[in-house]
C-alpha cells in the first residue's frame, strides 16, 4: 500500500468531527441521561455580601420529588476549591489564599454564591424546592470597585483584611526608572482593561455518578481538561484515589477559559451522588453563567513608556490592579502576573522594563483566564501607549514600532522570557499591503463626504503559548506540571487510533492531529482516528489552554510516533533479513536502504500483533507506544494587526470596516483551521473593543450585565468580513512540528487595533482617550467633552 | 393536569400528553429525545434551540408545545439524509468550515435555511443581518456567512 503521496500537513482538510455537529449527532453533556437519572438545583446567593444567619431547608426536603438537600454544613469533611499557583508578594509571603467552600458556610461573598444543592427527580421540581429554602441574611457592605478595594473598610476575607491578595513585581526597579531619569519623552496612559463573561454558547453542564460496584465515580462534564479536574477534585476536594474517579468531557460547546476550572457545582454533584445513589445532573442556566462562570480581564493600570529623541524605547513602567473576584480560581494568580507582567516586552526591544501587579479580592465572581489571559491585557496597554507615543511625537506609528523591533533571536526580555524566533518586520511589512494603507487617505475622503469619521490602527502583539517548561513554572508557583501525554496504539490492521491529553472543544483536534500521524505513518486520513476526553481512555492530560495544544499535545503525539516508527524498523529488520540500522521508513513503509526490499506499515503492524516470525527476545509483541513531553520553553507567535473604522460623529456609533490579520504561527497544519481560530479571536476581541463590558452595580454588587439581553456579544451583523493571512514565517525551534499556537492570537491583537483606530478618527475632534468598551454613548460623550473644553 | 398536543415531528405524527407549560425544545429534547436541538441562553437570545415550525425558523425555547398543535416540526435530524450525505446547508458549513465547537451549528443551519429559503438572493449584508438572531462565539461568523452564501445557489437548484 502506501506510496509516495502529497504531504496532508499544510493542507485545508475538512474536518473530520463535522458530520456529527452538522447532524445534531454530536453528544454535549447535558444530551446524556443515564439510568435513574435525578436533577440538581442550586440556592444562589442573591446578595453580593451577607452572614448566613440561617438556612432552613425543611419545607424544600418535604417538596414533591425533592430526594436530598444539602448545604456547607454537610460538606465540612471535604476540602473547599483549589487553587492552582501560589504566587508570592515582593516581601515573600505568599498570597492570601481564603478557603473557597463548595457551598458557603458562614457568608457569602458574591452574587451566585452557591448556598445549598437540591437534588429531585425532575429538574423543575429541583428548582420548585430551591425556592422554597428559607436563608435570613445579614447584609454587609459589598467591596465591588477594583480600584479602591484596598482603601475599603469592608474585607470579603478576614485573611486579607486590606483585600490584598498579593503585591507582585518583576524587573529592574532601579534601572527602570534610572532610564526614565534621563529620558527625552514620557508618554503617560491610564488604562482599563475591562471584566469580560465568557458565554461559551453550551452552559456549564456536569452530570455525576457513583457505583457501589466498583466503588467509584463517574463524572461527565464541559471541561476543558478532564485530568486536572480528576486530579484537582479527587486529591484536593473529595480526598480518595484518582482511580476512583472516571471524568468525561464529550463533545464541549466552547470553552475560551471558562472551562479550565473545577467549580463548585461539580464537586458538589460528585459529593452527593454517592448519598443519593443515583446519577445527577446540573445544567447551568444563562443567568447562572454569567453569575458564576470565571470572569476575564478585570484590570486597571497605569503605563508610562521612556523614549529618547530618537524614539527609541528606553524604558516601560507599568502598575496594575487586577480583581481576582470572590475567590481564588484555578489559575487566577498566574494571569496578572506570569502570564501578563512577563509579556510587556511585546515585540520591542525595550531595554528596562517594571512591573508592580496587586491583585485585590472583591465581591464580585472569581476572575480568571479567558482567550488570551493575561496576554490580551499586557498588548493592550503597551500597543495603545506606543500608538500614544507615535502621535505625541509626531511619527507614523508603524515607523515608530519599527523603529523598536526585536532582530535578532534568541531574545532575552528584561521580564523573563527568551523568545526563540521571529522576524516582526515581515508580518508588519505584509499587513500594511494587504490592508492597503496607502490607499486609506481615499477610503477616509470618502467616508467624510458621508458625515462619518474614518481611522486606522494598529497593533503588532506577541504571545507566549503552552507555559513550559514545568520545571520553570513550578518555580514561578504552578502546582501542577505543564507537560502533555499521548498514545498511539496502531492496531492490527494498521490502523491507528491516537489518545491525547489535548482536549477539543472547536479547536479541530480529531483533524489536525490526525493530519500530523497520518503523514508520520504514511497513512490515509480515515485511518487514523484521535481520541480525547475520558480519563479511563487517556492515559493522562493537562487540558487544552493557552493555545499549547498541537506545540505540546501534538508533540506528544509525535514522540510517540517516533518510538512506533523505531519499534518497526527493528520488526522489519528481523523479517526482512537485514540490521536494524540498515532499515528506513519512507514512503509509508519500512525499506531496507539501497534495495527495493520492503514491509508496509500494514504488514508490519500485523507481524507485531501475530508474532510468528517475530524478535521475540528481544522485542515485545504489539505495537503501542505512549510518551509524555515536556517543552523546554514557552513558544512565540506574532503579528500585525491594522483596523479601519468609521464613526458617526453624532451618534457615536462605530462600526469596523475593514480588518486585517497577518499572523506569524510558524509550521502551519491546517490552515483552514488556524483561519478559523483567528476569526474567532478577532471577534472576541472586536466584541471586547465595542460591545462585551461585564457591570456590578457600585454599591450593592448586584451583576447589571447578567443576560445575553444586557451583556452584547457581537453578532454577525456587528462584524466585518476579515482579511487573515498567515506568512510563511519563523517556525518554532524548540518543538518537533515547529509549530506555535493560534489560538488567541486574534483576541489578543485585535483590542487596541480597534481603540487606536477610534482615536485616530476622533483625534480631529479633540478626543485622546476611549476606553473599552466603545460603545456609541461612551464615544458620544467623548465627543462632547472634547467639544466642551474647546 | 397534562394537554394532548397532536403535531408532525421531521413528517412523523405524534401524540403527546404534556403539562401545559412544557415547552417545545424540552419536547424535543427530553420527550423526543432529538437531542441536536441545543439550549443555550434562557433569554430567546442565543437561537440555539432554532427549529422550524411550518417552515419559519422559530426558538424553540420561546414556544409552548401547545401553541404548535397540528404543526409540522422539523428539527436538524429532520433535515439530515438517511443515506450518510448532507444538506446543500450543512455540507456547506463542513465545506467553508462554518462551525467549530457545533453546539450554535443546528440552530444557526436552521436558521439560515429559513434565511436561504425565503430570501434566495440575500447578499452578504442580508445574510448577516438575517442570522442575528443567532449566537456563535467560535467563528466570528465569517464562514457561516460564507457557507450560507455558498448554500444558496445549490438550494435553489434543488428547489426548483
Amino acid at each position: 500500500m502506501s506510496s509516495t503521496r502529497a504531504p496532508l500537513i499544510g493542507q485545508p482538510v475538512e474536518r473530520k468531527e463535522d458530520y456529527r455537529f452538522v447532524t445534531g449527532t454530536g453528544q454535549y453533556t447535558d444530551d446524556i441521561v443515564l439510568p435513574r437519572q435525578t436533577y440538581a438545583a442550586f440556592v444562589r446567593s442573591p446578595h453580593a455580601h451577607a452572614h448566613l444567619r440561617s438556612v432552613d431547608v425543611a419545607a424544600a426536603r418535604d417538596a414533591p420529588g425533592v430526594l436530598a438537600v444539602y448545604t456547607g454544613k454537610d460538606l465540612t469533611s471535604i476540602g473547599g476549591v483549589p487553587c492552582g499557583w501560589l504566587i508570592h508578594s515582593i516581601d515573600g509571603t505568599p498570597m492570601k489564599e481564603p478557603k473557597h467552600p463548595i457551598l458557603a458556610e458562614d457568608k457569602v461573598r458574591h452574587v451566585g454564591d452557591p448556598i445549598a444543592l437540591i437534588v429531585a427527580e425532575s429538574a423543575r421540581e429541583a428548582k420548585a424546592g430551591a425556592a422554597l429554602v428559607e436563608v435570613e441574611y445579614d447584609v454587609l457592605p459589598a467591596v465591588v470597585n477594583l480600584a479602591t478595594a484596598a482603601a475599603s473598610s469592608t474585607s470579603v476575607h478576614d485573611i486579607a483584611p486590606d483585600n490584598i491578595c498579593f503585591t507582585w513585581a518583576v524587573g529592574d526597579k532601579a534601572a527602570t526608572d534610572a532610564a526614565f531619569a534621563r529620558a527625552a519623552h514620557v508618554t503617560r496612559l491610564s488604562l482599563v482593561n475591562n471584566r469580560l463573561i465568557p458565554n461559551a454558547i453550551e452552559p456549564r453542564a456536569a452530570n455525576a455518578h457513583y457505583s457501589p460496584a466498583s466503588d467509584s465515580y463517574t463524572l461527565y462534564v464541559t471541561s476543558q481538561n478532564p485530568h486536572v479536574e480528576r486530579l484537582l477534585m479527587a486529591a484536593f476536594v473529595l480526598g480518595i484515589p484518582e482511580h476512583k474517579l472516571r471524568v468525561v468531557a464529550p463533545d464541549v460547546g466552547g470553552g475560551f477559559g471558562s472551562k479550565i476550572y473545577l467549580y463548585a457545582e461539580e464537586a458538589a454533584l460528585v459529593w452527593a451522588s454517592r448519598r443519593v445513589g443515583r446519577p445527577i445532573k446540573w445544567t447551568a442556566e444563562r443567568s447562572e453563567s454569567f453569575l458564576t462562570d470565571a470572569h476575564g480581564r478585570d484590570h486597571v493600570t497605569t503605563a508610562e513608556l521612556a523614549l529618547d529623541a530618537d524614539g527609541k524605547f528606553l524604558a516601560l513602567r507599568v502598575d496594575t490592579i487586577a480583581n481576582m473576584g470572590a475567590y481564588l480560581s484555578t489559575f487566577a494568580p498566574c494571569i496578572p502576573t506570569i502570564l501578563h507582567a512577563t509579556l510587556l516586552a511585546g515585540q520591542y526591544a525595550t531595554p528596562h522594563i517594571h512591573c508592580q501587579v496587586r491583585a485585590v479580592f472583591t465581591n464580585t465572581a472569581p476572575v480568571d483566564a479567558y482567550r488570551g489571559a493575561g496576554r490580551p491585557e499586557a498588548t493592550y496597554l503597551l500597543e495603545r501607549t506606543v500608538e500614544r507615543a507615535a502621535r505625541e511625537l509626531a511619527i507614523d506609528p508603524p515607523e515608530l514600532r519599527r523603529r523598536n523591533f526585536i532582530r535578532t533571536f534568541p531574545y532575552s526580555t528584561p521580564v523573563g522570557l527568551t523568545y526563540d524566533t521571529g522576524d516582526y518586520e515581515a508580518t508588519l511589512d505584509r499587513v500594511l499591503e494587504l490592508a492597503d494603507v496607502h490607499g486609506f487617505p481615499a477610503r477616509k475622503a470618502e467616508s467624510e463626504r458621508r458625515g462619518l469619521r474614518r481611522g486606522i490602527g494598529y497593533s503588532c502583539y506577541i504571545e507566549a503559548c503552552g507555559i513550559a517548561p514545568s520545571s520553570i513554572a513550578g518555580a514561578l508557583g504552578a502546582r501542577a506540571g505543564l507537560f502533555e501525554a499521548g498514545e498511539v496504539r496502531v492496531h492490527p490492521t494498521g490502523k491507528v487510533t491516537v489518545f491525547t491529553g489535548s482536549h477539543s472543544h472547536g479547536q479541530g483536534h480529531e483533524t489536525t492531529f490526525a493530519q500530523v500521524v497520518a503523514d508520520k505513518f504514511g497513512l490515509p486520513l480515515e485511518d487514523v482516528e484521535i481520541e480525547h476526553g475520558d480519563t479511563a481512555k487517556v492515559l493522562f492530560g493537562m487540558g487544552t489552554y493557552g493555545s499549547r495544544s498541537l506545540a505540546v499535545g501534538g508533540s506528544a503525539i509525535v514522540k510517540a510516533a517516533d518510538k512506533i516508527l523505531t519499534k518497526g524498523c527493528r520488526i522489519a529488520a528481523h523479517l526482512l533479513e537485514a540490521s536494524d540500522e540498515d532499515i528506513e521508513f519512507r514512503d509509508g513503509a519500512f525499506r531496507v536502504k539501497g534495495t527495493d526490499r520492503s514491509k508496509t506499515f500494514a504488514e508490519i503492524a500485523l507481524a507485531a500483533y501475530v508474532p510468528h516470525h517475530y524478535p521475540i527476545e528481544q522485542l515485545e509483541p504489539g505495537l503501542n507506544e505512549n510518551a509524555f513531553y515536556d517543552p523546554p520553553n514557552f513558544t512565540f507567535p506574532a503579528g500585525s494587526y491594522v483596523c479601519e473604522v468609521e464613526v458617526d460623529p453624532d451618534t457615536g456609533a462605530a462600526r469596523v470596516d475593514r480588518f486585517t490579520a497577518c499572523d506569524d504561527f510558524g509550521n502551519v497544519v491546517n490552515p483552514m483551521i488556524v483561519e478559523g481560530q483567528v476569526h474567532g479571536g478577532l471577534a472576541q476581541g472586536i466584541g471586547q473593543a465595542l460591545l462585551e463590558g461585564c457591570r456590578y452595580d457600585e454599591e450593592s454588587g448586584q451583576l447589571l450585565t447578567g443576560s445575553l439581553l444586557d451583556y452584547a456579544l457581537p453578532r454577525a451583523d456587528d462584524l466585518p468580513n476579515f482579511r487573515v493571512e498567515t506568512v510563511k514565517g519563523t517556525p518554532c525551534k524548540h518543538n518537533p512540528l515547529g509549530v506555535k499556537g493560534c489560538g488567541e492570537a486574534g483576541a489578543i491583537g485585535s483590542p487596541p487595533a480597534v481603540i487606536n483606530a477610534l482615536l485616530d478618527a476622533l483625534a480631529p475632534c479633540g478626543v485622546r482617550d476611549l476606553d473599552m468598551p466603545a460603545t456609541p454613548l461612551r464615544i458620544w460623550q467623548a465627543i462632547e467633552a472634547a467639544r466642551a473644553k474647546r | 393536569m397534562s394537554l394532548q398536543i397532536r403535531l408532525h415531528v421531521n413528517g412523523n405524527a405524534v401524540t403527546a400528553d404534556v403539562s401545559p407549560d412544557t415547552l417545545l425544545v424540552t419536547f424535543l429534547r427530553e420527550h423526543q429525545h432529538l437531542t441536536g436541538t441545543h439550549v443555550g441562553c434562557d433569554t430567546a437570545s442565543c437561537g440555539a434551540c432554532t427549529v422550524l415550525v411550518d417552515g419559519i425558523a422559530v426558538k424553540s425555547c420561546n414556544v409552548l408545545l401547545a401553541q404548535v398543535q397540528g404543526c409540522q416540526i422539523t428539527t436538524i435530524e429532520g433535515i439530515t439524509p438517511a443515506d450518510g450525505s448532507l444538506h446543500p446547508m450543512q455540507a456547506a458549513f463542513k465545506a467553508c468550515h462554518g462551525l467549530q465547537c457545533g453546539f450554535c451549528t443546528p440552530g444557526m443551519i436552521m436558521s439560515a435555511i429559513d434565511l436561504v429559503t425565503h430570501h434566495e438572493h440575500a447578499s452578504e449584508a442580508e445574510i448577516r443581518a438575517g442570522l442575528q438572531g443567532n449566537l456563535c462565539r467560535c467563528t466570528g461568523y465569517h464562514n457561516i456567512v460564507r457557507a450560507v452564501m455558498q448554500a444558496a445557489p445549490i438550494m435553489r437548484g434543488t428547489q426548483s
